[in-house]
């Protein structure tokens, strides 16, 4: 089976392509990009007035499998993923139990085996059961698959723990992702703190309980020399942290995650349980400074931080709900709607973010179409405009911050390794 | 002018017409409670469920009050002795309540927020007695009430807000209400007990309690609500009322008729001192008198606003 794509715009940074060009793809492999291909393909696709870039690599997912199937699956997660043109993805490893071993590294792999709809990648957690005191077997984990080891979802709190885990990581040439929050300063807090935590009467998170720990986790990889990557920023003070980091340790990467640049806590108007994230959406400044940072290049990656959860557990008081939200499938479209459309990036800027630094950072041979790497490709109509319906969604949670809000971009077409696997519907 | 909301769940969101519209109908309910028989047909045939996950006696008996003063229906939900405790959630109690065809749900929570999420799950009326840290409207309509009968108006009035403003929904509300009616607002206290950005909501903040009273109208006495205190970060009892106590020696450097409210129950020797609670100054249980008008003319309102609603609806 061989795939021609006529006529769209490519988009791909690493080549320094941003030009309408044909794809032409062989063997699930690309085999040309270039202007005007004359060769007779099984399937031809007809991309004029659509964007053709990389699928897209998104490096914070939580599938919940195994442990809290009834939130999402690996089948569900991986699903969802293509339809918002994601082809490959790292696992979060808070699952129960928690991918701390090599053992339960199997286990997953054999649940991804069985049913992953994208390429699926694992992350080790850096403390046996994520209780931040004993390290993995880093060199096991790394060995055994893992691309990443993370703590997500809470930090390691012990100095000592910590350091010791990013010596290890150095050692194996494993990456370390870090959740950047101290719980001592973070408590009990639901909302970003300021007026807005006053007005609801809801306990505020001081932004101090991120970039604090964002400044101690820098000053820990520099002095160990381990490679860190700090997870979902949305504050100005960690965008700086990070920024006077990077002069001095340019390996040091990070990422952000659509709804920190698209919501801030003014959006919390009616205690919507789906904008209930950890760390929280911050204030209208914080946005600008994520924007600035993208456009700076001091964020590297944009990941969705997919987060499913229940109607249970998000359809009860604000308090008792649980952090998180899904964004497989909005992702795409809210960077699109709010970095594209407000010109903070252009087309090859978003695909670094989204496709390419990710896949670099986590050292996998995707994020680009150069000729004879695997043909993951994502076709985008960039200019369609979509209201994200709770009907639609493919994952198996359905929380979502931008439910009924109107987005710009829809995915038509995500092919893996050559084969479509994702066509839109309408 | 037309009461259109089906549900009163804060003063934020209402309009500077919409409070004093309340206002005026709860004037013409007051005279009700002074008859001998003290009941109007307004909300015959009506059914009012007081639901309360928090234990209250005086906001509930204030509203079961008025709501048998209009003639409705009332009953008594308490978490203890209700399914709540076994685990059903908010939305499914409401909708129980719902099915029940009860017309009004008076609920406190001690969950910010609770009344907007059920408001948004139920069709029947929700009226917010209190949730969380977040909006108390029927107290701080009551406490307008009064100041508004005792200085005749609310506009350019000095108002100090004195105590714990960091876990008040009495603060808040009277926030909101007092600024949108025009009144020039000052909370004091130990600075732990101040919320981060509640400038924003139009006050000036204060640590002093002299700074406080000195121009002040009327003050607010708040409840030290010492249960709160998660972090142990309050200041001791004695401690609070040697530098925040509403005394007689503190009132008299204040103007000569100022206003003295609490919303109860008072801590005597915390917040406030005897002789200052049972004085001249104090309105503390008109206070009480005026609650009953109050959540007379609310509960009317809002069975209004949903006949209204359903009217438009065909």
């Amino acid at each position: 089976m061989n795939l021609l794509i006529r006529n769209g715009l490519v988009v791909d940074p690493a080549n320094r392509i941003n030009q309408v060009m044909d794809i032409f793809v062989e063997g699930g492999k690309i085999s040309r990009v270039t202007k005007d291909i004359d060769a007779k393909a099984d399937n031809v696709i007809d991309a004029r007035g659509l964007i053709v870039m990389p699928g897209t690599v998104d490096m914070h997912v939580h599938l919940r499998e195994p442990g809290r199937e009834d939130k999402e699956t690996v089948l569900s997660g991986t699903s969802a993923a293509l339809k918002g043109g994601v082809t490959s993805l790292l696992a979060m490893p808070n699952t129960s139990p928690a991918i701390d071993s090599v053992e339960n590294i199997k286990l997953l792999q054999g649940i991804i085996k069985r049913d992953s709809r994208c390429d699926c990648f694992i992350s080790s957690s850096i403390t046996k059961s994520r209780l931040g005191a004993e390290t993995v077997d880093i060199g096991a984990v790394k060995r055994a698959g893992a691309l990443a080891m993370t703590d997500d979802g809470s930090s390691v709190d012990d100095e000592r723990v910590f350091t010791r885990a990013l010596r290890d990581a150095k050692k194996h040439g494993l990456l370390v992702i870090a959740h950047c929050e101290d719980k001592g300063l973070s408590g009990n807090g639901v909302v970003n703190l300021g007026f807005i935590s006053t007005k609801l009467g809801l306990r505020g998170i001081p932004k101090e309980s991120e970039y604090k720990r964002v400044q101690r986790d820098i000053m820990l990889a520099q002095k160990t020399g381990a490679r860190l990557h700090i997870a979902h920023v949305s504050c100005a003070e960690s965008v700086e942290a990070i920024a006077r980091a990077k002069k001095k340790s340019p390996r040091i990467t990070c990422e952000t995650a659509p709804h920190y640049f698209s919501l801030s806590e003014e959006d919390l108007v009616d205690y919507d349980t789906n904008m209930k994230i950890n760390p929280p959406l911050r204030s209208r400044h914080d946005v600008a400074a994520i924007k600035e940072g993208l456009k700076a290049g001091i964020i590297d990656v944009i990941a969705s931080d997919h987060a499913p959860h229940t109607e249970n557990e998000k359809n009860i008081e604000f308090d008792r709900a649980e952090f998180g939200k899904i964004g497989l499938e909005s992702g795409l479209a809210v960077s699109i709607t709010e970095l594209i459309e407000k010109a903070i990036l252009d087309w090859p800027g978003l695909v670094e973010k989204i496709a390419l630094n990710p896949a670099r950072i986590l050292g996998i041979q995707k994020g680009t179409l150069s000729p004879g790497s695997c043909a993951d490709i994502v076709i985008v109509d960039s200019k369609r405009e979509l209201i994200l319906k709770k009907e639609d969604i493919v994952s198996k949670s359905k929380n979502s911050p931008f439910l009924n809000r109107k987005l710009k971009g829809v995915v038509k077409y995500t092919i893996l390794s050559g084969k479509i696997v994702y066509v839109n519907p309408a | 002018m037309l009461w259109t909301r089906k549900d009163l769940l804060g003063l934020e969101e209402l309009s500077r017409e919409e409070i004093e519209f309340i206002l005026s109908t709860a004037e013409s309910f007051k005279e009700v409670s002074t008859r001998d028989i003290k009941k109007v047909p307004a909300l015959r045939g009506k059914t009012v469920v007081n639901l309360f996950y928090e234990p209250s006696t005086r906001t509930r008996v204030s509203f079961e009050v008025a709501a048998k003063r209009l003639s409705a229906d009332v009953i008594n939900i308490a978490t203890e002795t209700s399914s709540v405790k076994k685990g059903e959630t908010l939305i499914d109690t409401g909708a129980n309540i719902q099915a029940l065809k009860a017309d009004i749900i008076v609920m406190r929570n001690n969950y910010s927020g609770a009344a907007v999420m059920l408001a948004r799950h139920v069709d029947i009326s929700v009226v917010n007695a209190g949730d969380g840290w977040h909006e108390h409207p029927t107290q701080a309509l009551l406490d307008m009430f009064t100041l508004k009968e005792k200085l005749g108006k609310i506009e350019g009035l000095n108002v100090a807000i004195v105590g714990d403003i960091a876990h008040s929904r009495v603060a808040r509300s009277n926030i909101w209400g007092l600024t949108k009616l025009g009144a020039k607002v000052t909370v004091c206290a130990p600075r732990m007990l101040i919320p981060v950005g509640i400038k924003d909501m139009g006050v000036k903040v204060t640590h002093d309690i002299e700074e406080a009273l000195h121009q002040a109208d009327a003050v607010n006495v708040l409840r030290m609500q010492f249960e709160r205190d998660e972090e142990n970060a309050f200041p001791k009892q004695l401690e609070y009322f040697k530098n925040y106590g509403i005394t007689r020696e503190r009132l008299e450097r204040a103007k000569k008729n100022i206003i003295v409210m609490h919303p109860g129950p008072i801590n005597r020797g915390i917040e406030i001192s005897s002789e200052v609670a049972d004085g001249n100054n104090s309105v503390i249980l008109e206070q009480v008198t005026n609650g009953i008008a109050v959540r007379m003319a609310v509960l009317f309102l809002v069975a209004q606003g949903r006949d209204g609603e359903n009217e438009s609806v065909d």
